[in-house]
């Protein structure tokens, strides 16, 4: 390596097989209590039903479990370990109260099904985190219902569907623009929209001259990100809601991106008329490798008829209560009330912050986009100069002249102690480098990702084949995932 | 506040260099009409140590230090501590979706032996990454098989968990599938003379659960044979997922969807929870979700990476499988740590003590109330019917700290007086005397009310 970095230096790490490598019979790392009722004779009970065998399931002692998965997570890059800059991920610290008071024994152990009169604790966690993102969004109502942020989208359409159905027209189509994250698109085919493509200006936002155009009495309503997947505010939102509005449209914000306005501007009081939010990005629940979310969905007084079933109701003795009373209702998108427990982890962070550490927390997260924006617009290519709120785009153009594409200099980060950024979104700037730091970066993190970022723009001018062959670091090195998809080994298999 | 390590000195120097005057610089992209003058009216910001005393009087307001009865889908078996002490690390906890397989190979190797244990369990070939939960697995699964088979209509059976079926129905209004419904015979189990009915050349598959919601296991075989016979397919929803220790998987099925929460996941009031798809392997380019497959780097070493995603929303947008992003990988986490612990062993005399304890408390209810659905076989639930409505008599339990079976009326407003009992490791024989004691009482004083009121009569 020609540079060296200061954020990283290599270290041995464990070899470790699959967990059924370490297997034999007669291991074991459970024990069971004696029986206190009669034991049974299982064949007898269950007669042709009965499972004889279990197959390869491995058997192995504690100490390995532990020794294994240890292992294993030492392989992965974690926000606990530094910066995570995924552009709209919302990578940001996942605070440990969160977990601890997702863990307290009538909080994980409550039945879903226990009596209403034993669970007003749980409903009391409801209504509290359900009013305070009423009020950060500005809207009037909400439902926690969504597992996930693509499902709270989903949610939403049906409830657009819902409300148009009631006005008697259930109308065609949804307009996406085409810097949207593919879960847009996605879901409006799953509620039987057609969707019609809206393409950005060159500012990066929303063309009002191609909306006025493509808005008609057939379109249901427009998906928006906002800020969107630029970084961008949509400064003509009023006049985007306005035209939706003028031919009986509704618009949905995507708030995948809402740690740009949390406590500094509501969706609310811009036009927006219902929107979902991600509780594991704005609101700092873990992402966990890849899940469990939450996607709420918060709306206007006019669609709160249409919300899934069951909604939280106060009795007229102040005790909290679920009513499944609700003719109009879009039905129940999820078993249950949701993944509550991201709704515990959600409330513990805003009870952490308050308002004051709300506003503080948008504000930071702003100033780490721009001043990482300041920091290496001399090096890399800002396709659009719009002002950045929480995210900066760059794009590949001045190192895709050597041959270096974006996902290049994003594995030669990796050598770099970093997780790189979003690669190639949104979709419509070429080679899009898509960088989101959020609050959670000190200046010293920063000024490193600034440093690693400008070393490999010089590494790319000056020997470009080093960032071709990157990482060099890591326990692999760049996977066949061509292979991988051709002949697909989705399991393993015991040796015959 | 705590979470941001910056001091006003570096905030300062940060504008400076990005030549900002103030923060309010950084906002003026959002027109000022619509920029928040004001505090949100939120609570105020809060110590750790209030947080968490916030948090332990929810608990005691939330039937912490109740035995409960409940099942219907959600389970509670005991979870070995060591789940927790794993998916706590932050290198787990903290990562994002593994996209950047170099450095996420801890997650795609645990999410490879998870798919591959879901498979050994069921029996299939193929399972994915995870779902957000049964009931939204089982939707998709249904609208898998639609896609495979090119027909469009849905036969349900009734004895599926009646919040699944609801979930089912708002997935499919839009998507032009029919449903109907096959209602459950005197055994419990779903009635394939109306099935055989309900089942048409449109027919992509027909939905059954097993162990179904009144904890009966189906007989699958038949189902199967008289879907496949119609060029159907069979999907097949588990519930309770410890069943699969001692219970024959459903392997004449083409899908299953499957909930995991049994397997080391919290009740949490409901979630999250751990769905997953699990299929043959010539149906895997139409199944939902990520899949994580083997493969070799450069240098060709073994190593895992996310595939087939063609099939995803990020690359195919409104042509994709289904819209979902974010599952339930850390979830998954704690069933894939589970299902090691117990092992090939250890599931199966586990799902034993369930059957032992059900079969215990279901005797002993026999002798005081009437049990349902007694002749074909169950796992660890079963349905009891009560001369007093179970509400009443859930309320004295709950004085004992006992939450007594669910009420079943409102699902079925035929089992009027029925209430869902379940009984897994964790119950224990004194609760299960306390709260057969408290049946049987009940139904002493309704017969001598009725004896009493006869004399009167008399």
């Amino acid at each position: 390596m020609k540079h060296m970095t200061r954020k990283a230096t290599r270290h041995v790490s464990q070899n470790e097989g699959l967990i059924f490598e370490k297997s034999s019979a007669g291991k074991a790392a459970w024990k069971l209590p004696p029986l206190d009722v009669p034991e049974v004779d299982s064949a007898r009970l269950l007669g042709s039903s009965e499972r004889k065998d279990l197959g390869s399931m491995p058997e192995v002692s504690e100490i390995e479990i532990i020794r294994h998965f240890t292992r294993l997570s030492t392989w992965n890059y974690a926000i606990d370990l530094g910066m995570y800059p995924l552009g709209s991920c919302t990578m940001k610290y996942n605070p440990r109260v969160n977990e601890a008071v997702a863990r307290v024994e009538g909080i994980a152990n409550a039945h879903p099904y226990q009596p209403e009169e034993i669970s007003q604790g749980a409903l009391r966690t409801i209504k509290m985190l359900s009013e305070c993102l009423i009020e950060i969004t500005g809207m009037d109502a909400i439902t926690l219902q969504p597992a996930a942020g693509a499902h709270g989208e989903m949610t939403g359409l049906l409830m657009v569907r819902a409300y148009h159905q009631s006005q008697g027209n259930a109308r065609k189509k949804i307009l996406i623009p085409d810097s949207a994250h593919g879960t847009n698109p996605a879901t409006a085919a799953m509620v039987n929209y057609a969707v019609e493509n809206l393409k950005s200006d060159s500012r990066g936002m929303v063309d009002l001259g191609a909306l006025e155009a493509q808005m008609n009495e057939d379109v249901a309503a427009l998906m928006l990100t906002n800020p969107n997947t630029l970084g961008v505010f949509e400064e003509d939102i009023i006049k985007i809601a306005a035209i939706l509005h003028a031919k009986g449209g509704l618009l949905y914000m995507d708030g995948a991106n809402m740690n740009a306005l949390v406590g500094k501007a509501r969706p609310g009081d811009f036009g927006v008329d219902l929107m979902h939010l991600n509780l594991h990005k704005t609101f700092s629940t873990p992402h966990g490798g890849g899940g469990p979310g939450s996607g709420p969905v918060a709306v206007k007084k006019g669609l709160e008829p249409f919300l899934p079933k069951p909604v939280l109701v106060a009795n007229s003795d102040g005790t909290l209560a679920f009513d499944y009373n609700r003719p109009q209702s879009v039905g129940r998108v999820r078993a249950f009330y949701g993944n509550f427990g991201m709704s515990v982890r959600a409330l513990a962070y805003i009870q952490a912050n308050g308002p004051d550490g709300l506003r503080q927390t948008t504000e930071d997260a702003v100033l780490n986009a721009n001043y990482l924006r300041k920091g290496l617009e001399d090096s890399y290519d800002l396709p659009y100069s719009t002002p950045t709120m929480h995210e900066v785009v760059f794009s590949d153009k001045l190192q895709a002249r050597h041959g270096v594409r974006t996902m290049d200099i994003a594995k030669r980060l990796i050598d770099y102690g970093f997780h790189p950024y979003t690669t190639a979104f949104p979709l419509i700037v070429p080679g899009a480098l898509m960088i989101e730091p959020t609050e959670s970066e000190s200046k010293e993190e920063l000024d490193l990702f600034i440093e690693a970022m400008k070393s490999i723009a010089e590494e790319v001018e000056e020997d470009p084949q080093t960032v071709l062959d990157a990482p060099y670091s890591t326990r692999v090195s760049r996977l066949d995932e061509t292979a991988a998809a051709r002949k697909p080994v989705l399991r393993w298999k015991p040796a015959v | 506040m705590r979470y941001l390590p910056k001091s006003p000195a570096d905030r300062e120097a940060m504008l400076k260099a990005i030549g900002l005057r103030s923060v309010d610089d950084l906002f003026a992209p959002i027109p000022a009409e619509y920029r928040l003058a004001r505090d949100l009216q939120i609570p105020r910001q809060m110590a750790e140590s209030e947080i968490v005393d916030w948090f332990r009087q929810c608990s005691r307001e939330n039937g912490d230090g109740y035995t409960s009865f409940l099942g219907a889908g959600a389970y509670s078996h005991y979870r070995p501590v060591v789940i927790d002490s794993l998916i706590s690390r932050g290198e787990f906890l903290t990562a994002y979706t593994p996209y950047q397989a170099e450095i996420s190979q801890g997650t795609l190797q645990s999410i490879f032996e998870f798919q591959t244990m879901i498979c050994e369990l069921t029996g299939m070939e193929v399972a994915n990454a995870s779902m957000y939960d049964g009931s939204t697995a089982a939707a998709e699964a249904v609208m898998m098989a639609v896609r495979l088979t090119g027909r469009r209509s849905v036969v349900v059976a009734r004895s599926l968990h009646p919040e699944y079926r609801e979930v089912l129905a708002t997935y499919a209004t839009h998507q032009g599938m029919p449903l109907a419904v096959a209602g459950f015979g005197d055994d419990g189990r779903l009635n394939l003379k109306e099935l055989e009915k309900s089942v048409t050349p449109d027919t992509a598959c027909v939905l059954v659960q097993s162990p179904n919601f009144f904890g009966t296991i189906e007989d699958v075989a038949a189902i199967a044979d008289l879907a496949h016979k119609n060029g159907a397919m069979l999907v097949v929803s588990i519930a309770e997922a410890v069943s699969l220790g001692i219970v024959e998987p459903p392997r004449q099925a083409d899908i299953i969807a499957m909930e995991a929460q049994s397997f080391g996941v919290p009740l949490g009031f409901g979630g999250p929870y751990c769905g997953v798809i699990a299929t043959r392997e010539k149906n895997v380019r139409q199944m939902p979700g990520r899949l994580v497959g083997q493969t070799t780097d450069k240098k060709g070493k073994r190593g895992f990476v996310l595939t087939l995603a063609t099939r995803e929303q990020h690359i195919r947008r409104e042509k994709a499988t289904s819209n979902i992003c974010t599952n339930q990988a850390l979830v998954a986490l704690m069933v894939n740590i589970f299902m090691c612990v117990y092992g090939k062993v250890g599931l199966k005399e586990l799902a034993r003590q369930n059957l032992a304890k059900t079969a215990y408390a279901a005797g002993q209810f026999a002798k005081h109330g009437k049990v349902l659905f007694s002749s074909a076989p169950r796992f660890n639930e079963f349905v009891v019917t009560t001369s007093e409505t179970p509400q009443a008599i859930n309320s004295r339990l709950l004085g004992h700290k006992i939450v007594g079976g669910l009420p079943l009326k409102k699902f079925y407003p035929e089992l009027e007086n029925a209430a869902l009992w379940c009984c897994t490791e964790l119950t224990t024989r004194s609760a299960i005397d306390t709260a057969v004691g408290l049946v049987a009482q009940s139904e002493r004083s309704i017969r001598s009310g009725k004896e009493e009121a006869e004399e009167v009569a008399r």
